[in-house]
C-alpha cells in the first residue's frame, strides 16, 4: 500500500457553549477517520453526563454538550486524553461493525430524467454524470468506473446534512479513490434513494430534495424510513450508523423491480453480517481485508 | 377531548417545545422554539412545564378559538394581540373561555410571537419532543405548519396559572436592531484571511428573504479566502472542506459574499468551511430579527458564552419568582 498517512495534532474548537468540534485533518483520510472512530467510541463508551451527542464525520468529530451539566473545557480534556490513548489505533484495535450489500441500479431511468433537467448546472451539459465521472478519473468507459465503485466495499464515515444521509468511503489507498467535484451550481431537486457522488464520498439520498453531487444510480431499498414499516427499521427511523462498511453491488432493471416489490409490501431486509476487522490491517494490505469482507458478506 | 380551534394558520406556525436532543449524529436537528426565552416565559406565565408544547408564529400570527377555560399568554415579538377584537397585554396571562377569539395585527418588532395555553399544546410526542420538523415532516402537528381551520390537542393544566401575572418590562427582551450577535470565532476560521475576519465582525449584515428556522442567510460585505492547495477531498472550491458537522448557530461563507447562520432546524453537517458559533443564548436575538433587519458579530470566547447562558437562567428564575409572587 502506499505510504502511511501521518496526521497533524489535533485541532480542538468550541462551536458556541453548546459543541465542540474536534478536526483530525483537513484533508480525508482512511486514517483520520478511523482516529475518530476511536476516540468517539471511547467517548460513548464512557457514557459521560451532559454528553448530549457523539457525531463522527469524515476526518472530523463533534460532541453536542449540555453546559449545564458539563463545562465543555472539562470536555475537551477529556477528548485529549483519549487522543493520547486511543486515538494513534493500536495495530492490534479491533473495530466490530457490520458489513451490509446495498443494490443499486445505476445508470437508472429517474436519476437520468432529473439529470437531463439541470445540464446547464453540470461541468459537462455533453455528458451524463457517470460518463463525465468515468473520463475525469481516467476510466475508458462507464462500465469500467462503476466496476471500480463495486469492486470494493465502502465506510460510513459521516451521517448528516439531512437525516439519515449516509458519507461513504471507499476501503481503498488514496490513489483508487474516485474523485468527482459537485455541481457547478446545486440541482432543485434529486430523487429519493438516488446514489450520488462528490468529492470522495459516495451517498445515497434519503429523502427527495435539493442537491450537488453527481447523480450516478438509485438503490431500490431505502435508508430512511419514517414509517418504520421494514422490518430493519423497527428500532431507528435510519438505517445506516456510522462505521457501518456498505457494499454497493450493481443490479439490472430485473433486481430492482424485485426488490422495490418486496420494499413495498414489506418484506425487505438487507443482507447484513456481523464482521469484526482491524483497520491496521485494512491499511496494510486494503485488498486482503476487503476479500474478506465480501467473502463474509456472501457467505 | 379538550381542543383549540385554528381559524388562521397564520404565516408560518408550527408547534415547538425545548428541542428534540440525541439525534444530531444521524442527521436531524433539535428543532424547538428559535427564542427560548420567550418560550418559556409563555409557557411559565400559563403555569405550564418549561417545556411544554407552544406555538411559533412568524410574522403573521394565528387566530385562535378557544373551546373551555384556559389561560393563554403572548410572548415574543413585538406585535398587538386581541381576544374578541379587543386589545390584551403580551407578557401577561389571560383568562379566555370557550368561544373567545385570539388573534394578531401586523408585527411592530421582532419576528416570532409564542402562545402558550394553560395545559400545553398536546400533540403527540416524537422522539422525546414534541418539536416540528419540516423538513422531513416529523414531530409537531402533522410534520407540518399550521393551516386553517384544524385543531389542536391540549392538555389538561394544573390549576397553576395565576391569570393577571405580568412579566415586568425590564424582564422583555430588547428587540431594538441591530441585532448584536455574540460568536465564538474558530472551527474553521483559518480558511479566512485575516482582512476578512475583521471585515466580517465590522459589517452590519442584513438579513435576506432567506431566512427561515434551518438558517439565515446574510448580505452585506464580501470576504476573501487564503490560497490554498485544496486538500484531498475537500472539493474545488476555496469554500469548501472535507464535509464535517456543523453546530446550531454555526456560520458559513458560501461563495465569501452570503453568510449563513444555521439555526434550529439546521443541515448537521456538509462541506462549506464554517468559521465560528453564535453562542447559544443569542440564537433568542438572531430569531427575533426578519428580512430587512441588521446584524452584527462580535468576538467572545467560551466564559463569555458560558456566562451569557447564566445570565439567561437567572433572568427565567426572577421572571419565576415575579409571576408566583
Amino acid at each position: 500500500m502506499t505510504e502511511k498517512i501521518q496526521l497533524p495534532p489535533a485541532r480542538y474548537e468550541y462551536g458556541g457553549d453548546e459543541f465542540v468540534f474536534v478536526e483530525l485533518d483537513q484533508a480525508m483520510s482512511l486514517e483520520a477517520n478511523f482516529a475518530g472512530m476511536a476516540v468517539t467510541n471511547a467517548l460513548r463508551e464512557e457514557a459521560i453526563d451532559g454528553v448530549v451527542d457523539i457525531c463522527p464525520s469524515n476526518a472530523s468529530y463533534m460532541v453536542q454538550v449540555d453546559p449545564d451539566r458539563l463545562d465543555p473545557r472539562e470536555l475537551v480534556e477529556e477528548l485529549r486524553r483519549l487522543e493520547s490513548t486511543v486515538g494513534t489505533l493500536p495495530d492490534d484495535y479491533v473495530l466490530k461493525t457490520r458489513v451490509v450489500d446495498v443494490p443499486v441500479l445505476f445508470n437508472d431511468p429517474w436519476t437520468h430524467e432529473t439529470l437531463m433537467r439541470f445540464r446547464d448546472r453540470h461541468q459537462d451539459p455533453d455528458a451524463t454524470d457517470l460518463e463525465y465521472a468515468a473520463r475525469i478519473n481516467g476510466f475508458d468507459s462507464v462500465q469500467g468506473v462503476i466496476d471500480a465503485m463495486t469492486s470494493a466495499p465502502w465506510i460510513v464515515t459521516m451521517l448528516g446534512f439531512v437525516p439519515g444521509l449516509p458519507f461513504c468511503y471507499q476501503l481503498v489507498p488514496r490513489d483508487r479513490q474516485i474523485q468527482v467535484p459537485k455541481y457547478v451550481r446545486p440541482r432543485t431537486d434529486t430523487p429519493e434513494r438516488t446514489f450520488g457522488f462528490g468529492g470522495a464520498f459516495a451517498v445515497v439520498y434519503p429523502v427527495r430534495g435539493a442537491g450537488g453531487y453527481q447523480m450516478f444510480g438509485m438503490a431500490p431499498a431505502p435508508v430512511f424510513d419514517l414509517s418504520q414499516s421494514l422490518p430493519d427499521f423497527a428500532d431507528d427511523i435510519s438505517f445506516p450508523n456510522a462505521n457501518d462498511v456498505l457494499r454497493y453491488r450493481a443490479i439490472d432493471m430485473a433486481e430492482f423491480e424485485a426488490t422495490r416489490a418486496e420494499v413495498e409490501n414489506g418484506t425487505f431486509r438487507y443482507r447484513i453480517r456481523e464482521v469484526e476487522f482491524e483497520p491496521a490491517g485494512l491499511l496494510a494490505d486494503p485488498d486482503a481485508v476487503n476479500r474478506e469482507l465480501l467473502e463474509v458478506l456472501y457467505r | 377531548m379538550s381542543e383549540l380551534l385554528v381559524r388562521a394558520g397564520g404565516l408560518y406556525t408550527t408547534v415547538q417545545d425545548t428541542g428534540r436532543f440525541g439525534y444530531y449524529h444521524m442527521g436531524m436537528p433539535p428543532s424547538g422554539a428559535m427564542d427560548v426565552y420567550s418560550a418559556v416565559v409563555a409557557n411559565m406565565l400559563v403555569g405550564n412545564p418549561d417545556g411544554a408544547g407552544v406555538l411559533e408564529g412568524t410574522y403573521v400570527g394565528p387566530t385562535l378559538e378557544f373551546t373551555d377555560d384556559r389561560v393563554v399568554a403572548v410572548t415574543g415579538a413585538d406585535v398587538p394581540v386581541t381576544v374578541n377584537d379587543e386589545p390584551v397585554e403580551p407578557w401577561t396571562a389571560i383568562r379566555v373561555g370557550s368561544g373567545d377569539v385570539l388573534s394578531f395585527a401586523m408585527i411592530r418588532a421582532g419576528c416570532r410571537a409564542y402562545v402558550a395555553v394553560s395545559g400545553g399544546i398536546d400533540v403527540p410526542v416524537y422522539l422525546g419532543s414534541r418539536s416540528t420538523y419540516t423538513l422531513t415532516g416529523i414531530g409537531g402537528h402533522q410534520g407540518r405548519k399550521l393551516v386553517d381551520d384544524e385543531t389542536l390537542p391540549l392538555g389538561s393544566g394544573d390549576g397553576s396559572a395565576r391569570p393577571g401575572a405580568v412579566v415586568p418590562e425590564e424582564l422583555r427582551p430588547e428587540l431594538a436592531g441591530p441585532a448584536e450577535l455574540r460568536t465564538v470565532i474558530g472551527l474553521c476560521s483559518y480558511r479566512l484571511t485575516e482582512d476578512a475576519l475583521a471585515s466580517f465582525l465590522g459589517t452590519d449584515w442584513k438579513v435576506t428573504k432567506d431566512a427561515d428556522r434551518v438558517g439565515y442567510r446574510l448580505r452585506g460585505g464580501k470576504l476573501d479566502f487564503t490560497d490554498r492547495e485544496q486538500p484531498f477531498g475537500a472539493g474545488s472550491d476555496p469554500a469548501n472542506v472535507v464535509d464535517l458537522g456543523y453546530p446550531v448557530g454555526s456560520i458559513q461563507v458560501p461563495g465569501g459574499d452570503e453568510p449563513i447562520v444555521l439555526l434550529n432546524d439546521a443541515v448537521t453537517g456538509g462541506g462549506y468551511a464554517t468559521i465560528g458559533t453564535v453562542i447559544s443564548v443569542d440564537r433568542d436575538r438572531i430569531a427575533q430579527t426578519k428580512t430587512g433587519d441588521a446584524v452584527r458579530f462580535t468576538s467572545v470566547d467560551l466564559d463569555t458564552a458560558l456566562a451569557a447562558r447564566r445570565d439567561r437562567r437567572e433572568r427565567i428564575e426572577r421572571v419565576r419568582r415575579e409571576i408566583t409572587r
